[in-house]
């Protein structure tokens, strides 16, 4: 469980390094995962990069497959975007306004 | 190290959950009242809320009272809790609810208006941003400072009255003291105690947060607060791998418990929270494993809104069920127990507090996951225990002034973490002990790799080992802060790990399985053990007390301490 940074993207504003629970993420002009083996899996970090540069994968020792994650925001809706290793992605939109079903 | 002192009215330790709405509490009831929140992390995302929540677990719905929420929670924890504290807990839970909704959660309702409710005592919810929701509050306060990034180590007391706390920054080097008139412990529970469910590159997905380290509990252990029922560990049933929650999947599809030959077996083990853990692990040892959460037959429909309302809780779960091209309705959920943590929200383990949520220390309160004797708190318990000891720490503090914390006392504490930092190598690294202490705990402690259950030869062993690798912590280096904390953590844990032991020791009876199976005590023995474990630290010893349960209606006060 853990994350990947694209250095080329990020513009290093730090954002993800602040709101990380565990302080995993530093900055080093751009910022990097310091830690990776100690990521929790929150996607604090993804959801608070601008650039898309923050992507979350399962471990395959979880059973991850090498898909990347990564989240878009516009107004109330938060897009999920699942990048699979075969180049195609789904999107899933969620609306923050509305409840869960279950 | 530089050193910072500073001094408030209230230090509340531990931006999360309850600590947030404990300073809320504080600003609406007595808006000059200075508070600081320390917070390891940035209260934005810090805690159990990081990912978002499925549900609010706790709440009065339309029929029930009070008084029902704590027979609940008293079944399901056999007897050990405290109806004092349940009480006023449940009495609160609606009108937090009810604030959460003003500060912007959506909680979903009917065509009338009302909360559309799951089950007798939740309600649905959209959970993912509700710490950004808490902690924007909390930032609008004007005599609320926050200060993030401040890991705090220690508590200053003398004569068993606070005076305040100690911390350091997480990445520079700058050691905290900080004077306060009351402190409020509001750092949740105690993960990574032991082996986890994958202990290799996914060792930190785990089910509750592994940043909380039992941080608050061992401050407090060591300047001799009582601490309750740490034998009644908690374990999680989750979804293999991922760890997330089953409660949206039990309760929301109606998924059942199966094992590996289709049959439903949940009713075969009881259906208490210890019971339904239990039941799989034996499952599993009778050759009738993997158990599953049977979803297959669902609809798509119910597919999609699953997908969704894990991505707002527990998106790894999501990903897994797209990245193996296997949905829910395709496919049943396979479950596991998690590795056994402490975690006064969910069982009874915590600090041992008064009605007020008093510690046994003059001054220092507790609340949420920190607090125990109050079971089945989760979010909204942890909000409402925030405010009653809010309310407290401020009837306490009406005609103190700020006390001062000794150049010694803060030398004391600053010279310690400054050691690690000069010392250049060591024969151990952290981690390496760290994972000693995890072997220890799951082989002799009852981990996942005994099936939760111990027995007393087992305990020895283990409390022999833990405090052999304590004293290996001392030799410890730190090249950094980060490091630093790395370290603080692992002594935390292992303090935790002693009291834990020694209350698995003092319990000689199994009360619920799995959660404290004792095999030299295969029986519940109510005649001896329907009441409190308790223990204090005395001149480096720990020592069990046990006292009588508390119930509903009674003002319990703390009448024998110092
Ligand atoms: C993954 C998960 C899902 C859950 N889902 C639900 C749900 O759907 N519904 C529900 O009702 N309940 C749920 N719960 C339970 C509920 O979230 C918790 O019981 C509650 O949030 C606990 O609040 P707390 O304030 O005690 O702890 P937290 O909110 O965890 O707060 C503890 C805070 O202390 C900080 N801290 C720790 N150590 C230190 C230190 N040394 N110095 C400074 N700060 C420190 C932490 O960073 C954190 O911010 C869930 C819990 C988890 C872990
Ligand atoms: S997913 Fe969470 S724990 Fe992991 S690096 Fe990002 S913010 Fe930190
Ligand atoms: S949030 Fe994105 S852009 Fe900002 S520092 Fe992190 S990775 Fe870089």
């Amino acid at each position: 469980m853990s994350i990947t940074i694209d250095s080329e993207k990020c513009i290093g504003c730090g954002k993800c390094a602040e709101v990380c629970p565990g302080n995993l993420i530093k900055l080093d002009g751009k910022a990097y995962i310091k830690y990776p083996k100690d990521c929790w899996g929150c996607t604090s970090c993804v959801k608070e990069c601008s650039v898309n540069a923050v992507k979350f994968f399962l471990g395959a020792d979880i059973g991850g497959m090498g898909g990347l994650v990564y989240t878009r925001q516009r107004g109330d809706v938060l897009t999920w975007v699942i990048e699979r290793p075969d180049g195609s992605a789904k999107e899933i939109d969620i609306n923050r306004k509305e409840s869960n079903r279950y | 190290m530089k050193l910072r002192k500073l001094s408030t009215d209230v230090l509340i330790i531990g931006g999360g959950t309850a600590g947030c709405y404990a300073a809320m509490t504080i600003a609406q009831n007595s808006p000059d009242t200075k508070t600081l929140i320390c917070e390891k992390a940035n209260i934005k995302r810090s805690g159990c809320l990081a990912a978002g929540v499925n549900a609010l677990n706790a709440y009065i719905t339309k029929g029930c009272t009070p008084q029902d929420y704590v027979d609940y929670a008293r079944n399901d924890a056999a007897g050990i809790v405290r109806g004092d504290l349940l009480l006023t807990m449940s009495e609160n839970l609606n009108s937090v609810t009810d604030h959460l909704e003003r500060l912007g959660l959506v909680i979903l309702k009917d065509e009338n208006g009302n909360y559309v409710t799951r089950g007798k005592r939740n309600l649905k919810i959209n959970g993912e941003n509700i710490k950004p929701l808490l902690a924007d509050a909390v930032n609008e306060l004007e005599n609320v400072t926050v200060i993030n990034h401040i890991n705090m180590t220690g508590l200053a007391v003398s004569e068993n009255r606070i005076n305040g706390a100690f911390g350091f920054n997480v990445s520079e080097e700058i050691f905290y003291s900080i004077a306060a008139k009351a402190v409020i412990i509001c750092t949740g529970g105690a993960a990574g105690l032991y082996k986890p469910n994958n202990p290799g590159f996914s060792r930190h997905k785990m089910w509750y947060p592994p940043f909380n380290t039992g941080a608050g509990y061992a401050m407090g252990i060591r300047a001799g607060a009582e601490m309750t029922t740490f034998e009644m560990r908690f374990i999680a049933l989750r979804c293999k791998d991922t760890i997330a929650p089953t409660g949206t999947l039990a309760q929301g599809v109606g998924a059942k418990q199966i094992n590996s030959l289709g049959e439903v077996y949940e009713d075969k083990y009881g259906l208490t929270t210890s019971q339904r853990v239990h039941g799989t692990v034996m499952e599993n040892i009778s050759g009738r494993g993997p158990c599953y959460l049977k979803t297959e037959g669902i609809t798509p429909q119910q597919d999609d809104a699953l997908i969704k309302a894990y991505l707002n809780m527990a998106p790894s779960q999501t990903i897994k069920w797209l990245e193996s091209g296997k949905m829910p309705s395709e496919q049943n959920v396979e479950i596991e127990g998690t590795e056994p943590y402490i975690v006064g929200g969910h069982t009874a383990s915590g600090y041992w507090v008064d009605t007020d949520r008093e510690t046994t220390i003059h001054g220092l309160f507790a609340a949420g996951d920190a607090a125990g004797g109050c079971p089945q708190k989760y979010v909204t318990g942890a909000l409402a225990e925030g405010r009653i000891a809010a309310l407290s720490a401020l009837k306490y503090i009406a005609s103190k002034s700020i006390p001062e914390i000794s150049e010694e006392k803060i030398s004391e504490n600053s010279s310690r973490a400054e050691k690690f930092l000069n010392t250049k190598g060591s024969r151990f690294s952290c981690e390496q002990l760290e994972e000693a202490m995890q072997t220890v705990m799951d082989r002799y402690a009852g981990g996942i790799g005994t099936n939760y259950r111990y027995n007393e030869k087992q305990l020895a062993i283990a409390d022999e080992r833990i405090s052999q690798i304590e004293t290996l912590t001392d030799e410890l280096c730190a090249e950094d802060m980060h490091e630093l904390m790395l370290i603080y953590e692992l002594c935390e844990r292992l303090t935790v790990c002693k009291i834990l032991i020694a209350h698995l020791r003092a319990r000689k009876e199994t009360r619920w399985h799995s959660f404290a199976e004792n095999l030299d005590y295969p029986e519940r023995d109510n005649e001896n053990y329907l009441c409190c474990i308790n223990s204090r630290l005395e001149n480096g010893k720990i020592k069990i007390i046990r006292r009588r349960l508390i119930k509903e209606g009674e003002r319990y006060e703390h009448n024998d301490r110092q």
